[in-house]
């Protein structure tokens, strides 16, 4: 727009300043959304690098204690507020610096966090050999390793191979976890899940009233070898505890105290005050895997997030592979087949509409009509043995799909419904006219031109959908679940059971964990990868509506 | 397309052959798509209306009338003389008990009069009951005062037995202060009135004779070894000072009111939490002029009194509290079954309501809570005298004068709802004033649910108010100078990066105003109040500078990069506004702003405010009203704004009165739909306020939204209760505001369309 500023007019009725404030209302917006991405990115990424870890000699309250700990945060407050808060200060700044120190021992500490004002900090130090380790409950350790011990006997080694040993120490351990794992979640879990099988078999005939013992005899029969499997991979496991209990480490935490840590309470242990940058990057990717491999570990506040990743992509997969042929299926209804008028049009503000409708909406219809009725239709007619605990009647996979499906199947409507109307009358005209059917032009001509359209209209439809957790909330969704949907076991995917989340890992870990502190920066790694995943998602919508424009003109100038 | 060239061009076609059969299979196949599509698209669409129909449907029996319907009726067999003085049934309305001035108790089938059982309680032909009294179903205790001049205390009880599967109930009746009598040492005289009641403590009894009222006390004296085999003490009897004979005596469940009304209808009470110095309070006339008081009960919880006179009307009172800290017994709300005398009041036993007979035969139900006249119904032309109901209010058990027992159904699923008791101001029990209240649930049975939504709605637009008040602003200003300033180059950038905003989730602002923003803007308070102040300011000299720089260093620079030019500014006043923050503290509110706000200003501040939802919403909001508000403007036909500009106007100028006029409706459909997404918004709302229900606008104080109530509450909720069904009604409201507000912005946006198209 040309702008004829003269510098006639006064500064204030030419309207220059509106102008410039109608210009910070757009770098505010734009300083907002770059900034909250870039907090997002920098402390959900920062959480896996590895932190320095200080020895500080700190005056608390006139008595010098040591404390061992990462600084998480600092900020500067006023010295007023630091007295009032009771701790004794001696300083010639009115703002004073405060750090958050993390350290760790919840078990021995009872706390995971301390604060400390910097004038107190007598010395600081970044001790090289301190030791940190990843356990699997009372969150981190910090401290100096004393020795190591192997069937309660302390093993005398060198200083130099001291380090080494317990890498490979270490890494026996880790081998025996993985395959308790395997025995526990594998092969139990599909010995459970025939046994539970088993048992809804013969109630069912129990009910149906039969009471041929010679019925049940090959029931029986199953459950004592199921029982018996179960047996000797119990003794094999408690056979591989036993290995894995075997060494263990002592190591003074911070106030000098000793402690002695089992290996097999043991996730990781590193230096970071050794690690070179190669070190630490390659540490990082590592942690960085993990996160995204692992299952949650002590009530969802450590580990990884795999089970909610899962679940998120699982869900709206399945809602896609609903939403995509009955949205397009409507689209093509009112655009091509339905007759133009009043109740077309109204029927179009409705769907339009609709989008606007609040996702609570849909979750709260979700949980009434396809939970309540019709998941408890099914349980009465096919899962009869199971009741009274239901199997379709509580919320689980189908039904979050199907929930999400609804709520994302305006976008989908609207989305089509614009490419078939971007596509012109000749070719719909030129395909009848050379002898095609109305079926024939739509499904070789019409479909494949608008098919960039309806792809724009899933991926924004997906881009919604992974991103919702209120209607999620009431249908299925949970903060743990025992199980993935997909496994082993016929029929391999499991519509009814529930499932975790993302969006709802991230409301569930910030807001209702014992922890909320020490998982913080979890949240921020969650709510970061969540972001990554939609992020990717509009730009692909974006990019294939780009697509379709560049093929649209393209068909304008033939 | 030119046919004829066409056509021209075409070399001679070869003869075609008619496929008759694959002409066939193809219109087949036509006819087969057809139906598909026609049936899968009605099916989508239908299932749309479908939400609404069924939000409907379950909301529906809220406001849905009882029903009553017989059951069937049978006299009992009777002796001489024989009065009932009570009917009461078991849970599962098999069994009914009976007890008779005779005190005799028998038990016999509800729906056949078929009699199970029955127990002389007083053997002796020389002693008679003058007096009785008994406790809320649920204890199932009766108290009945002998012209001996003694108690005598029984409680009946229902066990289920199961015996291929079939269940069989059997009554039993058990003296939990012994077989015998007491005596209560006041010599030969007819107990005239009774009253009981019973906790965990203790029990006390109110005895009226003809030499005067007393209050006699029982402690529980628990033994060392077993609590159960506690006893119970006589401990004190005082005489009160009462001369009338009660018409009606009552006990307060926690033994601390004593309620005593008389023939004239003063209703005299007394605070009896020192058992040894009853103090009389006050009486209290509230019945009509010329009207006679018929009986006293308490509705279910024992906190509100039913006073009931001979013309029909029913009277609920309970103590309030007073400013001074006094409880004062008040007339909360008045009901009216007819116009004749009513006999005898029932009370619901799992819910505030009540059930009155009275002498035309009509039995009335009512609720109180939802000040509700629920359904009258006549059961027979004659006065009724006594009345039982289930304690699941599915059955009535009634008797008229001629000693008929009438059964009846009764299907009255939401007595608690009315249009009153949800949207309007309730008088609930204990509270002061009539208030808005939403409180769903609690631990006892006892409790009065408060299902008033007004709150939650007023939550609702509470935080879409300021999260407007913070989005409209930026996002309207900001797409006006996007879209009609901006260079096209920056335009290609910013857009597309505000409006990923919207597919961020609310998940995630949420939790970033929860656990970041809100501690955040607790330390930093003043200082996101000089943000608000500074920056603008900073803009505007920002431009003033901007302006007077002289002509050769501004036009280095082509217009439309104001945007880029003001990101050090802003960041700059931000920067400083943030930094000033402590020392503005220190110097303007004694070090702690937090704390000036409460003990000076007199204004409560929540951790988790209106203030972190009206910055975080709006962020949620601002993306769509932007996207919008921008398309609006920047489809304003260029000619328009070029016309305006060739004869001299100056841009500004050109802007507030040719593009602006009409883009409006644009801009008013694009914060409609903003407005629509902020009064829906869940996750945000649940995890950045302190969702309570407060009717407070303060900018510090938190609230409760109808989504996010329906998000904590409705997992939790029972399927097809009250609360359930108002769950429903809450995202019903939700629906159709929203819908609202979207039809509005559609409707105007189709209109502005059609109008460009025309230009």
């Amino acid at each position: 727009m040309p702008n004829n500023k003269t510098h006639k007019d006064p500064f204030y009725k030419s309207g220059t300043p509106w102008i410039w404030l109608n210009a910070g209302a757009v770098t505010i917006s734009v300083i907002m959304v770059v900034g909250l991405l870039a907090l997002i990115a920098v402390r959900g990424l920062g959480h896996f690098w590895p932190k320095t870890v200080y020895e500080i000699e700190y005056l608390n309250n006139d008595e010098t204690v040591q404390v061992i700990g990462e600084r998480v945060e600092t900020e500067e407050v006023l010295k007023q507020r630091i007295l009032e808060s009771g701790i004794k200060v001696e300083s010639d700044d009115e703002l004073i610096k405060r750090s958050l120190i993390k350290v760790g021992n919840r078990d021995s500490l009872g706390v995971d966090f301390m604060l400390t004002v910097t004038p107190n900090e007598q010395k600081v130090t970044k001790p090289e050999d301190v030791l940190v380790l990843e356990r699997t409950q009372w969150g981190n350790f910090y401290g100096f390793l004393k020795e190591i011990k192997s069937d309660n006997k302390v093993l005398s080694l060198y200083e130099d191979i001291k380090w080494q040993d317990l890498d490979e120490r270490l890494n026996r351990v880790a081998e025996l976890r993985e395959r308790i794992e395997h025995i526990e979640k594998v092969e139990i879990g599909r010995i459970n899940y025939q046994i539970e099988k088993l048992r809804l078999k013969q109630r069912g005939l129990e009910k149906d009233g039969v009471t041929n013992q010679e019925v049940f005899k090959p029931i029986e029969k199953a459950r004592s070898e199921f029982n018996a499997d179960y047996e000797v991979l119990k003794s094999e496991l408690n056979s591989l505890y036993k290995e894995m209990s075997r060494d263990s480490i002592t190591a003074t935490i911070m106030g000098g105290k000793e402690v002695e840590v089992k290996l097999a309470d043991i996730v990781k242990a590193y230096r970071p005050n050794t690690m070179n940058l190669l070190d630490k990057i390659f540490f990082y990717a590592k942690t960085f895997w993990g996160f995204i491999t692992d299952d949650p570990r002590e009530a969802n506040t450590e580990g990884g997030i795999f089970p909610a990743i899962f679940g998120t992509v699982l869900t709206v997969l399945l809602m896609s592979v609903v939403v995509m042929p009955f949205g397009v299926i409507a689209a093509i209804y009112l655009r091509e087949y339905a007759k133009q008028g009043f109740l077309t049009r109204l029927v179009r503000i409705s769907v339009n509409n609709l989008a606007g409708v609040p996702s609570i909406v849909y979750g709260v219809f979700g949980l009434g009509f396809f939970v309540y009725i019709i998941g408890g239709t099914i349980d009465e007619l096919f899962y009869s043995e199971a009741l009274p605990s239901p199997t379709f009647g509580s919320g689980g996979l189908l039904w979050a799909s199907l929930t999400l499906a609804l709520l994302t199947v305006p976008v989908v409507i609207v989305a089509t419904e614009e490419g078939l109307s971007r596509i012109p009358r000749a070719i719909r005209e030129g395909s009848l006219a050379l002898g095609a059917t109305k079926a024939e032009t739509l499904w070789r001509t019409i479909l494949p031109m608008a098919s960039p359209a309806i792809m724009t209209g899933l991926i924004l439809s997906i881009a919604r959908a992974a991103g919702e957790v209120a209607p999620l909330m009431l249908v299925g969704v949970v903060k743990l679940a025992p199980s993935l949907p997909l496994d082993g076991n016929a029929p391999f995917i499991h519509l009814e059971r529930k499932f975790m989340h993302l969006g709802f890992h991230i409301y569930d870990v910030g807001f209702q964990s014992p922890n909320v502190e020490a998982a913080r920066p979890l949240v921020y790694a969650t709510a970061l990868i969540l972001v990554l995943v939609i992020v990717i998602l509009n730009l692909a919508a974006i990019y294939t509506r780009n697509h379709l424009r560049e093929k649209y003109k393209d068909l304008e100038q033939n | 397309m030119t046919e004829e060239s066409s056509t021209s061009q075409l070399s001679v076609p070869e003869p075609l052959v008619f496929d008759q059969a694959l002409w066939r299979r193809r219109s087949i196949k036509d006819i087969f798509a057809r139906y598909l599509v026609g049936a899968g698209g009605i099916a989508v669409i239908g299932s749309i209306i479908l939400i609404f129909l069924f939000l409907f449907m379950v909301v529906f029996p809220l406001f849905k009338g009882a029903a009553m319907y017989e059951v069937t009726n049978y006299s009992l067999k009777k002796v001489a003389a024989d009065e009932t003085l009570l009917y009461s049934i078991e849970e599962q309305a098999e069994i009914a008990m009976r007890l008779n001035n005779k005190g005799v108790v028998s038990f016999f089938n509800v729906d056949s009069g078929e009699l199970i059982e029955s127990k002389e309680l007083v053997a002796n032909n020389d002693v008679h009951i003058s007096s009785w009294a008994h406790l809320d179903a649920e204890k199932n205790i009766v108290a009945l005062g002998l012209n001996t001049g003694q108690v005598l205390i029984f409680k009946h009880e229902y066990a289920s037995n199961y015996k291929d599967d079939k269940r069989t109930i059997v009554p039993t009746i058990s003296f939990p202060l012994g077989e015998e009598p007491i005596d209560l040492e006041i010599g030969e005289q007819a107990l005239t009135s009774l009253a009981i009641s019973e906790n965990e403590d203790g029990l006390t009894l109110f005895v009226h004779t003809e030499s005067g009222a007393r209050l006699v006390n029982f402690e529980k004296a628990s033994s060392f070894l077993d609590e159960d085999e506690a006893t119970l003490e006589l401990t004190s009897q005082v005489q009160l000072p009462y001369v009338d004979t009660p018409i009606k005596a009552l006990i307060s469940p926690e033994r601390d009111w004593l309620y005593l009304l008389n023939k004239e209808g003063a209703l005299a009470y007394y605070d009896i939490r020192s058992k040894d110095e009853p103090i009389h309070i006050e009486d209290v006339s509230v019945l009509d002029e010329g009207s006679m008081p018929t009986t006293l009960e308490f509705l279910i919880g024992g906190i509100s009194l039913l006073l009931a006179d001979d013309l029909g009307n029913i009277h609920q009172l309970f103590l309030v509290r007073g400013e001074d800290g006094t409880r004062h017994l008040t007339s909360i709300r008045k009901f009216k079954s007819g116009s004749a005398k009513i006999s005898s009041i029932t009370t619901e036993q799992l819910r505030k309501g009540f059930l009155v007979t009275d002498t035309d035969g009509n039995i009335s139900i009512f609720h109180t809570t939802a000040d509700r006249h629920v359904i009258t119904k006549n059961i027979i032309d004659k006065p009724l005298a006594h009345l039982g109901i289930a304690p699941r209010s599915n059955k009535i058990i009634a008797e008229d004068v001629s000693g008929q027992v009438h059964v009846w159904g009764l299907d009255s699923e939401h007595p608690e709802a009315s249009m009153k008791s949800i949207w309007g101001k309730v008088w609930y029990e204990s509270y002061p004033e009539p208030d808005y209240i939403w409180q769903s649930s609690s631990a006892s049975s006892d409790f009065e649910p408060k299902f008033s939504l007004t709150p939650l709605t007023f939550g609702t637009f509470k935080a879409a108010f300021y999260a407007m008040l913070f989005a409209m602003p930026l996002a309207i200003c900001g797409a006006i100078f996007t879209a009609y300033f901006m260079a096209p180059k920056m335009r290609g950038v910013v857009k597309p990066s505000i409006e990923i905003m919207a597919a961020l989730p609310t998940v995630i602002l949420g939790f970033l105003a929860g656990l970041w923003l809100a501690p955040y803007i607790e330390l930093n308070l003043p200082g996101v109040f000089t943000v608000l102040l500074l920056v603008p300011l900073g803009i505007f000299v920002a431009s003033y500078f901007w302006w007077r720089l002289p002509e050769f260093v501004t036009s280095q620079i082509t217009d439309g990069w104001q945007a880029a030019l003001l990101l050090p500014v802003v960041l700059f006043f931000a920067w400083a506004s943030l930094a000033l923050s402590p020392w503005l503290e220190q110097v303007l509110f004694d070090g702690n702003m937090r704390l000036w706000l409460t003990d000076t200003m007199g204004v409560g501040y929540d951790q988790r405010n209106a203030l972190i939802i009206g910055i975080t919403m709006g962020f949620a909001v601002i993306p769509i009203i932007f996207s919008i508000s921008e398309d609006a403007v920047f489809s304003v036909p260029k000619h328009l704004s070029s016309g305006s500009l060739a004869l001299g106007a100056t841009p500004w100028q050109t802007l507030m009165r040719v593009v602006l006029p009409s883009a409006s409706p644009g801009i008013f459909s694009a914060t409609m739909i903003g407005l629509g997404r902020a009064v829906g918004e869940t996750m945000i709302v649940l995890m950045a306020t302190g969702n309570t229900p407060v009717m407070d606008f303060s900018i510090f104080e938190g609230m409760r939204t109808l989504s996010a109530n329906v998000a904590v509450e409705l997992p939790e909720s029972e399927v097809d209760s009250t609360h359930f069904r108002v769950l429903f009604l809450a995202s019903l409201v939700l629906f159709i505001f929203t819908f609202f507000f979207n039809t509005i912005a559609e409707v105007v946006r189709q209109r502005l369309r059609e109008k460009y198209s025309s230009l």
